[in-house]
């Protein structure tokens, strides 16, 4: 018996060890909550590893910001003097947009919608991956102690990176989105068309859930929904590389706008506020009501008794002629963000569903997808639209009177 | 008579320093996970296999090996967001192999460790996409073109790394 015993000493022992993992695996798979069984196990060897990349990226920094701010300093006149022409020429864009974006508020205070604001970030360094291909998880220098918890949005300046799934004391573990467990509500700019956000097994990202008869272009963004609750609308995700047909959905690659494979600087969004969006100054609502009353078919006026003499009464009827109707494209940034809430790399503010963008040209219905539902909320007093036979009718030619 | 491939010389058997055993799996695990995030390519290779292979072949102790890689593998899936044992019970199974294949091939030279890591690869590989997919759910893509090929990369950078490491043996 004991020869026996010595014979397979060494196969019962491999045996052992393989039933012994393959049960924690099955406690593992069986129990996906996050107080999981494992995480003592997970935190020994992010506190063994974590430490030595934090003190390797540091002095990587270190060594390249001095480096760069001090010893390599070739072209910086030239760049500075190129930065300065941009900076005027952004200046004068700003103007532009801010008029732009108080106008939407207005407008969107108006219609009654609530948006999410970032109104908190933390900035992070990437300190290590998983060191597997099959898994698309990153490790970040900030953890429970700096204020990140689970859930939270990761961005970087180009766009979505992922979300905080594991927190530790101080480093947290990143999904990434093109990770093939992730999701991320997500539409496209133009189109308006929802979807949902995947990550496949070879780290390619697919827009999924676009039904097979819509269009989609190639080069159109793609930004994200806000219907995950996690990401705010709006952020840019990336934009469309390849479609293929499917059965029933479309196959939308997405080229990230992120670099997901060379992250070095990250945000943590760690707070975030569902609000009206504030508007600027204290006669706003009587403001926008006039702007909407400027801007949407009004009630005709009651006609005036023409004054005797008058020799150009208006005529019954004549509201604002149908070539001084604004178009509804003229509300499509509606739910802009405040230009203080602008973030870096925050792609122009995405429209809301509640307001389809329609163009005149290609005015078309869309339909609304039901599998990501919106963040940005109508309350009950939202302004129902005109149809678009209403808000579009055929332009009358120059030199037409009202009849 | 047991046929056996082995000469006196190659049935060495080799130990190694604590600081050593401790250390290079925490090192090949460290590099794992940093080196990807400047050379994304770097996550065709996996260091810790390497090592574990290295280990087993030296110390010719099936349970050693074993041991060696249930240890490695459980902590490198502990950085990957996985279920943990993936790569454990797979490194575990390249440990206890390589180990036994030690015993019976002669482990220093560089082409029979450049097929035995070719093999042990695709070994590791075929479970852990089998344990991921049959046990875990893991929806995982298996290419062979990219598997053979990553084999073949990982089997070159072996060669390089067990010949560096060969410095850090200690006859037993």
């Amino acid at each position: 018996m004991e020869n026996l015993m010595g014979r397979y000493r060494n196969v019962s022992i491999l045996a052992a060890a393989i039933f012994l993992q393959i049960v924690g695996l099955a406690v593992q798979v069986k129990v996906k909550s996050e107080n999981e069984s494992s995480r003592l196990i997970r935190v020994w060897a992010v506190t063994a590893v974590t430490p030595l990349e934090k003190a390797i990226v540091r002095l990587q920094a270190g060594g390249h910001g001095i480096w760069r701010n001090y010893l390599y300093l070739r072209g910086v006149r030239q760049e500075n003097q190129a930065l300065q022409q941009q900076i005027q020429q952004l200046q004068l864009d700003q103007v532009r947009l801010k008029q732009d974006a108080e106008q939407a508020q207005r407008l969107q205070a108006l219609l009654g919608f609530k948006e999410q604001f970032i109104s908190h970030t933390t900035a992070a360094q990437v300190i290590g991956s998983s060191g597997s291909e099959q898994s698309r998880i990153v490790y970040l220098d900030k953890g429970s102690n700096q204020g990140i918890a689970t859930d939270m949005a990761v961005i970087s300046a180009d766009g979505v990176v992922g979300k905080i799934i594991r927190v530790f004391a101080n480093s947290s573990e990143v999904l990434l989105i093109n990770d093939q467990s992730s999701g991320v509500g997500a539409l496209l700019e133009q189109s308006r068309l929802q979807g949902i956000l995947k990550g496949k097994a070879s780290g390619e990202l697919i827009l999924d859930k676009i039904m097979s008869d819509e269009e989609v272009k190639l080069g159109e963004k793609v930004l994200t929904s806000g219907g995950d609750q996690i990401f705010p609308k709006g952020l840019p995700i990336g934009t469309v590389a390849r479609v293929a047909t499917g059965s029933q959905f479309l196959q939308v690659t997405l080229q990230p706008a992120a670099a997901l494979n060379h992250l070095e600087e990250v945000l943590v969004i760690t707070q975030k506020q569902d609000r009206e969006p504030a508007t600027a100054g204290g006669s706003t609502a009587a403001r926008a009501a006039d702007i909407l009353a400027q801007r949407l078919p009004s009630v005709p006026d009651k006609p005036e008794t023409p004054a005797p003499g008058s020799a150009s009464a208006p005529p019954q009827g004549s509201g604002p002629s149908p070539a001084q109707r604004p178009s509804l494209t003229q509300t499509q940034n509606a739910d802009s963000p405040a230009p203080k809430n602008l973030l870096p790399g925050a792609a122009p503010a995405a429209k809301s569903p509640a307001v389809p963008a329609q163009d005149p040209k290609t005015a078309k219905p869309v339909a609304v997808k039901p599998a990501v539902v919106p963040v940005s909320k109508p309350s009950t007093n939202t302004i129902e639209q005109p149809s678009p036979s209403q808000s579009q009718p055929p332009s009358p030619a120059p030199g037409d009177t009202p009849q | 008579m047991a046929v056996s491939f082995t000469s006196q010389r190659e049935i060495e058997v080799h130990r190694f320093s604590l600081p050593v055993t401790v250390l290079v799996p925490l090192l090949a695990v460290f590099l794992q996970a940093f080196i990807p995030l400047r050379f994304p390519f770097f996550l065709h290779f996996d260091l810790p296999l390497l090592v574990v292979i290295f280990f087993a072949m030296a110390r010719r102790n099936p349970t050693a090996g074993l041991l060696t890689g249930a240890a490695i593998g459980l902590l490198q899936d502990s950085l990957t967001g996985h279920p943990i044992g993936l790569y454990g019970i797979a490194k575990t199974v390249v440990g206890y192999g390589a180990s036994s294949l030690g015993v019976k091939l002669d482990a220093e030279n560089a082409g029979t460790r450049l097929l035995i890591t070719v093999g042990f690869y695709i070994v590791h590989q075929v479970l852990y996409f089998t344990i991921a997919r049959g046990l875990v759910g893991l929806d995982l893509h298996w290419s062979w073109p990219h598997e053979l090929i990553a084999a073949g990369a990982n089997a070159v950078l072996g060669v390089f790394l067990f010949a560096a490491m060969d410095k850090l043996k200690q006859r037993a």
